[in-house]
């Protein structure tokens, strides 16, 4: 067994003790309850990034290349990007939903073959990092954006029908999430589609040409479209709140399958990185 | 070594009664001093507010003083004794303790979580420092029940949200608009409870106000009040989409605001959202405008709805509170027997009569001549002698526990003798813990 998997395992028991704490912390909601659990995310996210920096010197290329490898390192931007947004908010449900989603990517990640396979000549770029960096810091920021989504639904269904839950009380107000929808919005709209252009300029060079209308492209310029309208419509016609929260829970809906939904069901060229690999 | 209480409060007692019980802040010299004359009274403290009269004592003998306290509540208001009674409530020892940090951290409030009541003891207990009634335990006592509410405001979230209708308005507004400073208020006619709120908001960071009313004087007078800027009834609705927050309140018998009206605002503010509070009744504000995206209506009902749940919210906080109040009273109690002279008495007898009756025995084994009668003697000399050395520093350290300053010649006589006294155990963490 590789010294990466040891560590990515390590990287696992340290996110779920930090999605516990932090669940901990909803609970009992107190002021700073969630201090332990913030500590233990920063600290899963440095050993994650050792174990990707292991891994990559293990198997001598960025390790993006399979399903285990690409859901360890969606988590990996999603713990980063979480960290980074965290500094200037700090709320105990968001960081707790958000650490969930890490978990069940990494547990999801350890269910996948995880050992080191010889890498596909396709692949052998440095496009390979730039690319898929792009396209998952994308993932990252808009899987927040769903998580804030979420959270404004529940937070304006109980204002409007002024019956309030537990969750009432631990909620930030309605303006904070959709300011995150909004930066969310305007972070990870440029980082997608440059993950998009990267993809294609790497197309041309690998496959001599730009666009292939592969089942992985087609769908993921479909979710281009979409956050492309819902940005146009937050720039115009004040497209906020309520329809900005449903358009990032379908945006985030269409990111997945063309992250995950693409690979399992629809083979294309982009298929190496499906369960076998 | 006791603590006492006397008192009754918004529980107990109406306001004809509470009144006639209550004392005034200008005049505290003469009832404190009262009271610390009392025979059985060591110390006392009076909490004199609106919703409580509490006399709280130190007493070497606890119902003694219970009931000289009673005898000068009545004596000194000039009650009748069997009226007030039924009214009053008494607590002695590990109740009266857990009384006070219940009232200091507002537990015992009308409104579970209100600041005041902290406010008030400290400065129920300035008088008692200040006519010099407070002794060493009281103010020990009062200290811990200050510490005691601080933790429960710090860790528990008693008092996190609004109770009052105008207060919640407030807060419904920061859960949607996040933060209300630099928001714009419109006001659409008066009330007491309008201008509250208003106030609220104004209070709260709210910049602009916007005033509007059928008779255009009022609406000047009340825009001068709020430094806001008066509009003509007439055309309000073209200011509407100007206003993040609306307080309604006009005597209109049919709705003034309608969803049509409100959809035109909202366009014209890019659907930035609006909150709509509506004070009057009957109504002002259609209550289809709250089906209306990034529209928030809320009306009395739905307020008191709010205040209600919130309520609710506290008492569930209490929970916990009432939780750190019983650790803490184990704490003060912990303390308290530490100020006990028995046992250390107890135990230097002991001790000394078990060197006696070990040095008796070695000397009649090598006087094995000696007849009963002188043994006797020997022996009886033996326990006078002890007794007369015993007699001083048991008389000291009674003497010092009625003064309450007993700790040094405990700590000073267990330290010479190597005593070992049976101790209430986590003792020695409670004193260094609240020190």
């Amino acid at each position: 067994m590789g010294v990466n998997i040891l560590f990515f395992k390590l990287t696992l028991l340290l996110y779920a003790v930090s999605t516990l704490l932090y669940l901990f912390s909803v609970v009992v909601n107190k002021p700073n309850s969630d201090r332990l659990g913030r500590w233990l995310l920063m600290g899963a996210f440095a050993v994650h990034t050792t174990t990707l920096v292991i891994r990559f010197y293990e198997a001598g290329y960025t390790p993006v290349t399979n399903l285990h490898e690409s859901l360890s390192f969606f988590a990996w931007t999603l713990a980063g990007t979480f960290l980074l947004i965290d500094r200037r908010l700090r709320m105990a449900v968001l960081a707790a939903t958000t650490s969930t989603i890490i978990l069940v990517l990494m547990l999801f990640g350890s269910l996948m073959p995880m050992h080191i396979q010889m890498l596909n000549p396709a692949l052998d770029s440095l496009w390979l990092p730039i690319h898929i960096g792009l396209a998952f810091m994308g993932n990252a920021v808009f899987t927040v954006a769903f998580v804030a989504g979420i959270f404004y639904l529940l937070q304006e269904r109980m204002l409007k029908s002024k019956k309030f839950s537990a969750l009432y009380y631990r909620l930030p107000s309605l303006d904070t999430l959709d300011t995150i929808n909004y930066r969310c919005l305007t972070f990870g709209f440029p980082l997608m589609t440059m993950g998009i252009i990267s993809g294609a300029v790497w197309a041309d060079s690998a496959w001599g040409t730009y666009w292939s209308w592969d089942p992985k492209e087609t769908w993921a310029l479909i979710t281009w479209f979409l956050y492309a309208a819902l940005l146009h419509g937050r720039l115009t016609t004040g497209w906020r709140g309520r329809r900005a929260a449903i358009l990032a829970i379908i945006g985030f809906a269409f990111l997945l399958f063309t992250f995950l939904g693409v690979n399992l069901l629809l083979p294309g060229l982009h298929s190496y990185s499906s369960m076998s690999g | 070594m006791d603590i006492i209480v006397v008192g009754l409060s918004h529980k107990t007692a109406p306001v004809a009664v509470r009144e006639k019980v209550a004392f005034a802040p200008e005049n505290m010299q003469q009832p404190l001093e009262q009271l610390q004359a009392l025979p059985a009274v060591n110390e006392a403290i009076i909490i004199s507010t609106c919703n409580r009269v509490e006399l709280y004592a130190v007493s070497n003998d606890g119902d003694a003083a219970l009931a000289q306290l009673k005898h000068f509540l009545v004596e000194y208001h000039q009650l009748s004794s069997n009226k007030l009674a039924k009214h009053l409530y008494v607590m002695q020892g590990d109740a009266a303790i857990r009384h006070l940090f219940r009232v200091t951290s507002s537990l015992d409030s009308m409104v579970i979580g209100e600041p005041q009541i902290l406010g008030q003891i400290k400065t129920a207990y300035g008088f008692a420092t200040e006519h010099k009634t407070a002794g060493l335990i009281l103010n020990r006592f009062l200290h811990k029940a200050f510490s005691v509410a601080k933790r429960v405001r710090t860790e528990t979230n008693i008092a996190g949200n609004a109770v009052s209708v105008s207060f919640a308005a407030v807060e419904l507004a920061r859960k949607i608009f996040g933060r209300i400073e630099g928001k714009t208020v419109l006001l659409i006619g008066a009330g007491e409870m309008c201008e509250l709120a208003a106030k609220h908001f104004i209070n709260n960071g709210v910049t602009r106000v916007l005033v509007t009313n059928r008779t255009f004087v009022r609406a000047e007078k009340l825009a001068a009040e709020f430094s806001g800027q008066p509009i003509l009834f007439e055309n309000f609705q073209e200011h509407l989409h100007q206003a993040d927050i609306v307080l309604s309140s006009t005597g209109a018998t049919n709705f003034i605001i309608t969803p049509d009206k409100v959809n035109g605002a909202l366009r014209r503010r890019k659907n930035r959202p609006l909150f709509f509070i509506d004070i009057a009744v009957p109504r002002d504000i259609d209550p289809r405008v709250n089906d209306i995206n990034n529209v928030y209506l809320y009306d009395v009902d739905d307020l008191q709805g709010v205040v209600n749940a919130n309520m609710k919210e506290r008492h569930k906080e209490a929970e916990q509170a009432e939780e750190i109040v019983e650790h803490e009273i184990g704490q003060f109690q912990s303390w308290m027997a530490g100020l006990d002279v028995v046992p250390t008495i107890v135990a230097l007898r002991q001790q000394i009569d078990e060197l006696r009756q070990a040095e008796l025995e070695k000397t009649f084994s090598s006087l094995k001549h000696l007849s009963d009668g002188d043994r006797k003697t020997i022996v009886a000399m033996s326990s006078a002698l002890t007794n007369k050395i015993l007699h001083p520093p048991t008389k000291v350290l009674k003497q010092a526990q009625q003064e309450s300053n007993a700790q040094q010649y405990v700590d000073a006589l267990q330290v010479l003798f190597d005593l070992e006294i049976a101790a209430p155990e986590g003792k020695l963490k409670a004193v260094e813990s609240d020190n």
